[in-house]
Parts: C-alpha cells; structure tokens; sequence
C-alpha cells in the first residue's frame, strides 16, 4: 500500500511510541500541554513537536481555554488503521470457521470411535 | 454485558510496534486444535480461508524441521509462506519461523499456544517481527491478494465485455 509523507499519515503519526503514549494519555480525557509535559516526563519542544503532527494527521484536535492550549483525542481519524487491523482479522477468522468445521468432524470421529485419546 | 454467544471470533491486537497477537477460542479440546494445525490434510482444509485452492503444505512437525504452504487465489495470485520450527511441545506450544515468499528479507517468529479449559481451547499467536515496516507489510499482504484478485475479477469481467 502507498502511503502518504508522515505529516498526513494516521498510520506513520502513531508508528512513533511517544505519539502512542500521547494518544493513551488522550484517550483518558482531553489534557493541556504542560499536563501533557508533566506526565510524559519529556521536554516542552518535544512534546510540542509530536502534537502538531498529531494536529496535521487529524489524531487530535486543539482548542483554546484562555492562554492554555487543551488537546483532544479526535477517535474518527483512527478508523483508517482499525479498518486496516479489521481487514486482517477477517481472513483469520474465516480460517477459524473452516478450522471449527473440521474440528467438529474430528470430534465425532473421536465419538464414534469411543476416542478421548491424546 | 450482553450473553455471550458459544461462538467466538478471531481477535487481533498489535501489542507492540514489532507484533501481531491473534486470539481465537474453539469449542474443541486442544489436542484436536493441535492437530488440525499441524496435520497437512486437514491445513489443506482450512489455510486458504475460502480464497483460492491450496496447493502446496509440507509440515516437518520437529525441532528444526521445515514447513511450506502455498496457495493460488481464485485471482490467479500465488502466496506463499514458508518457515522452520523452532519449539515442538505437542497439544501445548509451536514456535516458528515465518517468511512470506512475497518479502522473504522480513521474516517473523511466531508463538502459539493451545490452552484447554472445560473442553474449549483458547489459542494464541504472537506474530514478532524484526521492524515495524516488516510487521504493517504482513498486516496489508492479506488486503493485498484481495485487492489483486478484485482487480483481477476486473479484468476478466472487462474482457468479456470486449
């Protein structure tokens, strides 16, 4: 699949572990940047640094509150990698139900032949 | 919480950047489980998941025996997998490794493990790449051959219009 540059990209924004870290502190509730800071153990420009590119792949929105900037877990823009992940456990899954058809028939084989045997 | 149903579908989760972990239950005790996994007449069963006739398995079930299978999607698309064993613990644990011939420099080692209780089995394996890149390419093989095989269906439908 083609991907697009890091900076549009929900797939390569949470590729980064800090960025996860973020989007996890996120998901508990909207926080501010210096909470943000505080809690990541990481320095403002840093911090600052994955947030917009978080803000420019859509991953979290911000809003004002006076002089404070509140970010916001935005859970739309991640559908792109949970359809992705879907897709994927589909296949298994239809592995999964041939797989429970021939269990089922290795089951009444053991039956039939009085089985329970490893 | 709703009633939970005797069925139970596949879950996947990405535990970590490098992994993929994929948990099912089956309403068979696990030395059946074990062995549908590991019997190369009944992989051939259920391996392709309903795209495309399976053509190849080879199932060395020993410590540092090979493995292979292939199949040909209904598109005409040939995937294959490919590996070797590393741990053999019968009805209990398989570690392998795991090549897929479309990208045979990322290879993976998988761990599955086949857990009995009241007559069920939960299984597991845990998908362990060696980069991230490897581990997001073998998510999207899957949509891949079926992004190949629509195309594919395309074509010929486009043909017979022709």
């Amino acid at each position: 699949m083609a991907r697009a540059a890091t900076t549009t990209d929900a797939f390569n924004a949470v590729a980064e572990p800090r960025r996860r870290e973020i989007l996890d502190l996120l998901a508990e509730g909207e926080r501010p940047v210096n909470e943000l800071v505080s809690e990541l153990g990481m320095g403002q420009p840093q911090v600052s640094k994955h947030l917009r590119v978080l803000r420019e792949t859509g991953l979290v929105e911000v809003r004002e509150e006076g002089r404070r900037r509140v970010y916001r877990l935005n859970g739309a823009s991640l559908k792109p990698i949970h359809d992705w992940i879907k897709t994927y456990e589909g296949t298994w899954e239809e592995r999964f139900e041939a797989m429970d058809e021939v269990l089922e028939a290795l089951k009444r084989t053991e039956e039939r032949d009085g089985g329970g045997n490893e | 919480m709703a009633a939970v149903t005797s069925r139970s579908r596949a879950v996947v989760t990405l535990p970590a950047p490098t992994q993929i972990l994929i948990t099912r239950e089956f309403a068979a005790p696990r030395h059946l489980v074990y062995r549908a996994w590991t019997s190369p007449e009944l992989i051939r069963q259920w391996w392709s998941a309903n795209r495309g006739e399976v053509t190849v398995v080879e199932v060395d079930l020993r410590v540092g025996g090979k493995w292979r299978f292939v199949m040909v999607t209904f598109g005409g698309f040939e995937v294959g997998f490919h590996g070797e064993y590393l741990e053999v613990v019968a009805n209990e644990r398989l570690v392998n490794t795991e090549v897929y011939e479309g990208m045979p420099d990322g290879q993976a080692v998988n761990t599955i493990t086949f857990e009995e209780e009241g007559g069920r089995t939960k299984f597991m394996c845990l998908v362990q790449h060696t980069s991230q890149e490897h581990r997001d390419a073998h998510i999207a093989s899957g949509m891949e051959s079926g992004l190949q095989d629509a195309l594919d269906l395309l074509e010929q439908a486009a043909q017979s219009l022709a």
